[in-house]
């Protein structure tokens, strides 16, 4: 079928938009047999997306498909469904497990592919109701682990297992299955420690040695290094280097991950603090949310400036603000102008005149099915009884209906928010318009001090900009604290005053914002765990 | 240190078992008090096992695919009565009877049970509530259908069971013609306590097939979908189908569970029978121990043991205490709620504590870091 010289796989000239945004644009890539491949790039740079479209993910499809082609061993291939995949001989190991916790190693390694014996009342009731093959799966799953080269107790139960485990259990299963010639490891080594990273790369070098070809995704970059054949960068949608890896460096790869012509975005002013009173000054800061864990933070942030807190997907920089606001278990201490805030209690945050836009703006930050007026004075009237008439010595408080709509109409106007006017509901917005709800909404409780999460999260670049001026004036003119957290650097290095960066769940350093790029690169990778 | 261990073992494993320990506690009180004697008591606590393990047996199937307690199973039960009606009008009693009955059912209850199942399919993750609003709304159809439709569309021939207005069925239908027949058929006395042997063996096979049943694709499959449904889905798993085809097994097994009840009591209450069969179900499988994801054959058995125990006595060492033997009614009906209150309220915290280890371990692992300095 295929000659030596055909390549395992070969992508051509993959375009990929979700609804006009263009994500992907001409992207070629070939892997020959055996081949290990290292993926790097920043958050929203476009890799999943690409593993997405080579996997046939069902969000590919959904959203308009791709253009291009994707060819193994020399012959065209579509992918309807993960499935089909499967079926073509590409394994996929994703960030998040896929694993049943309370069944075993053995277990989950066959999950519905399991060996099964005839009996009598499956010949009546059909094939599901074959018992299992025990004796079967455990060979299998065997095969399948010795094959990795790292021993995990194939009789543990998962929920019982260190993470670590878990993860070599999902490699096994990818490898029982016989068909398997191309595996995707999408960050597998974030979760493990530094001998188990290790013994992952052994692993990964012997599957190369059996013919297995692997597209290894990470951050930390030595490892992309120790154990690629090649690398591939990539950077807002374009493959930006395709080198051997023994022709480059950790440094060169960070350039290349953060690397932009400096031309195309603003630069801010940068103040210099230095000597400003510490409005907040957190200290051994612990979150637990759920994939942005934050381990042990301290910062103090200066009055009046704005902080950007930026980082890759998952070391904990969103876990900060929602742990300070009390949306998620925290511990450690947080001393705002002085005092000491109460952890794990948002009420105390908001008396205390801390004021926070999350990133989840339609489940958090947004009441969907109201109008603007009561989307930007709701909290002030439930924290702080603005926008109340008081009859009866303050027995009775009603709403003051015409307080709340010139406040909605100055910020419709401030912000330029588009919509038919005060009374629309929040749903009907555009995500952009919806993001400048969230922040009059935040404005009009005229905080002291302002979280912002992910402000410009999935709106279009015009709104983006809006969105970070609207800020900056609310900075400059009320001189309250800004922090600010994002996920593109450019972006805070385009606002902020100083940027920090946080890595396996700690700061990894600040900076002043007129730094150069390549210098927060190499903090992002500096600690990933 | 070993010490330590051992006493947080044990505050462990009292914790987890709160439910049967508090009432081993309260059969412990109340069976003095009630001064009834033992060969009367474990004839009783027989009796009651024979009556209603295989009903709760049902409930083990949809714990298992994550559905939860299926109040669903009430459908089963109306299934059983429909069938058990019909048998009656036939006029065909004893064994055949039965077995008649439950064969009847099985069609009724696939229907039922493939409704309940889609329906809960569009609820997932609220199945308790939803069933048991279900159950209610079904309840609705049966009486429509027991009430007008049977003896005015469906004939019914026979005037015993017919309302004397000529349509609709009697508040209650004799089966005194079919009563205990499978409790008494192979009955053995042993010491003045009569074990019916067939009804066990019965619920003995149901147990082994539950056990099998664990062992087969589809079994695995279901534990699969009930642990976490979108990695079952991303392995090929039919996640939809699996949980239909559980609620239709349980569905099925709790109209037969119904029939053996039925048979047992000697006659069929035809408008509330099947009411509060559901709850008093879930509330002995509950005192057994089990929780809302978990639950065994074991727990089944000891919860009717503990759960009925504690029907038989407390009526009367309410009576003996107070005086009045409503005061036992009142009892049995509060306990049922409460137990069932009590076990989903742990089940919440359990969910909630094993949350807050998880910042426990972030702290420790803080502390930890400082020592290395």
């Amino acid at each position: 079928m295929a000659n030596a010289n055909t390549p395992l796989l070969e992508m051509r000239n993959i375009k990929k938009d979700f609804f006009g945004n263009q994500v992907l644009s001409d992207i070629n890539l070939t892997l020959r047999e055996g081949e290990v491949l290292g993926l790097c790039g920043e958050n929203g740079a476009g890799k999943s997306t690409l593993m997405k479209i080579l996997f046939g993910m069902d969000v590919i499809r959904e959203t308009g498909g791709y253009e291009g082609d994707i060819l193994i061993s020399g012959e065209k291939v579509k992918f309807n469904t993960p499935f089909d995949a499967l079926a073509a001989g590409i394994g996929m190991v994703h960030q998040e497990f896929s694993l049943i916790p309370g069944f075993t190693a053995t277990e989950n390694i066959l999950l519905n592919r399991e060996p099964k014996k005839k009996n009598v009342i499956s010949e009546v009731f059909g094939d599901r109701l074959n018992t299992l093959d025990y004796n079967e799966m455990t060979g299998r799953a065997e095969a399948a682990i010795d094959k990795m080269g790292f021993s995990i107790d194939k009789n543990m139960v998962i929920s019982e297992m260190p993470v670590g485990h878990k993860q070599f259990t999902e490699i096994a299963r990818e490898l029982s299955k016989e068909q398997l010639k191309l595996l995707i490891l999408d960050e597998p080594t974030a979760v493990l420690t530094e001998k188990e990273a290790e013994a992952l790369l052994a692993s990964i070098r012997s599957m190369s040695k059996q013919g297995i070809a692997v597209i290894f995704i990470t951050h930390r970059l030595h490892e992309i290094l120790a154990v690629c054949d090649k690398v591939v960068v990539m950077r807002d949608g374009l493959v930006v280097a395709d080198v051997a890896a023994k022709d480059t460096t950790v440094e060169e790869i960070s350039k290349w991950m953060v690397g932009r012509s400096v031309d195309t975005t603003a630069k801010a002013e940068v103040r210099d603090n230095e000597g400003a009173k510490i409005a907040m000054s957190i200290k051994r800061l612990w979150v637990d949310m759920p994939g942005e864990t934050v381990r042990d933070v301290s910062l103090d942030i200066r009055e009046g400036e704005i902080l950007g807190i930026g980082g890759l997907a998952g070391q904990g920089k969103l876990g900060i603000p929602n742990g300070i606001m009390g949306l998620y278990e925290a511990g450690g201490t947080v001393i705002f102008q002085g005092q000491e805030i109460p952890l794990n209690s948002p009420r105390k945050c908001l008396d205390a005149s801390l004021a926070f836009v999350s990133e989840d703006r339609r489940g958090v930050g947004l009441l969907l099915d109201e109008t603007l007026e009561w989307n930007v004075a709701f909290p002030a009237m439930q924290v702080q009884n603005k926008f109340l008439k008081n009859y009866l010595g303050g027995l009775v408080k009603w709403r003051d209906e015409k307080a709340i709509r010139e406040v909605t109409e100055r910020y419709i106007d401030e912000l330029a928010i588009k919509c038919t006017g005060s009374k629309q509901k929040a749903r009907e917005l555009s995500g952009g318009n919806q993001q400048k709800v969230c922040l009059a909404k935040a404005f009009a409780l005229e905080p002291k001090f302002l979280f912002v999460s992910e402000p410009t999260r999935g709106i279009d670049v015009g709104a983006k900009a809006l969105v970070l001026e609207a800020l900056r004036r609310f900075n400059r003119d009320s001189g309250v604290t800004v922090v600010m957290i994002s996920s593109e650097l450019e972006e805070l290095r385009s606002i902020c005053d100083r940027i920090a960066i946080v890595s396996g769940g700690k700061i990894a350093g600040i900076r002043p914002a007129s730094d150069p790029s390549e210098d927060f690169g190499m903090l992002m990778v500096s600690m990933v765990k | 240190m070993k010490n330590d261990n051992f006493g947080k073992k044990v505050v462990g494993l009292i914790r987890d078992n709160t439910v049967p320990l508090m009432f081993i506690l309260i059969c412990a009180v109340c069976i003095p008090i009630s001064g009834f004697s033992l060969p009367y008591l474990i004839n009783e606590i027989v009796t009651r096992m024979g009556r209603n393990i295989f009903l709760i047996l049902a409930l083990l199937i949809p714990i298992m695919s994550g559905m939860g307690l299926n109040f669903g199973m009430t459908l089963g039960a109306m299934a059983g009565e429909i069938a058990l009606i019909f048998v009656s009008d036939w006029q065909i009693w004893g064994i055949p009877g039965v077995v008649l009955a439950m064969i009847l059912s099985i069609p009724i209850s696939v229907l039922l049970g493939a409704f309940c199942g889609k329906i809960l399919n569009m609820a997932k993750g609220r199945e308790m509530i939803t069933s048991y609003i279900l159950s209610f709304f079904m309840n609705g159809i049966y009486q429509l259908l027991v009430l007008y439709i049977m003896g005015s569309l469906i004939p019914i021939k026979h005037f015993s069971i017919k309302l004397p207005r000529g349509y609709g069925i009697r508040n209650t239908v004799s089966l005194l013609n079919m009563r205990q027949c499978l409790d008494n058929l192979l009955a053995v006395r042993v010491g003045g306590v009569k074990i019916p042997v067939l009804t066990f063996i019965i619920i003995g096979v149901l147990c082994l097939f539950i056990v099998w049943f664990r062992r087969t694709k589809l079994g695995q499959d279901m534990r699969a979908v009930g642990q976490d449904m979108g990695v079952a889905r991303d392995a090929g798993i039919n996640v939809e189908r699996t949980r239909i085809i559980s609620i239709v097994m349980s569905t099925v097994l709790a109209g037969f569970g119904m029939i053996i009840y039925l048979q047992n009591m000697g006659n069929i209450a035809t408008y509330s029978s099947h009411s509060q069969i559901g709850m008093f179900c879930i509330a002995a499988l509950l005192v057994g121990g089990a929780s809302v994801d978990r639950a065994s054959i074991g727990n089944v058995f000891l919860g009717v043991v503990l759960f009925h125990t504690m029907f038989i006595v407390a009526p009367k060492a309410g009576a003996v205490i107070t005086g009045d033997s409503m005061i036992g009614e009142y009892f049995r009906v509060f306990v049922s709620y409460a137990v069932i209150t009590l076990a989903l309220i742990m089940y919440e915290t359990k969910k909630r504590k094993h949350k807050s280890l998880v910042g426990q371990q972030l702290q420790q692992a803080q502390k930890e870091a400082d020592a290395h300095e």
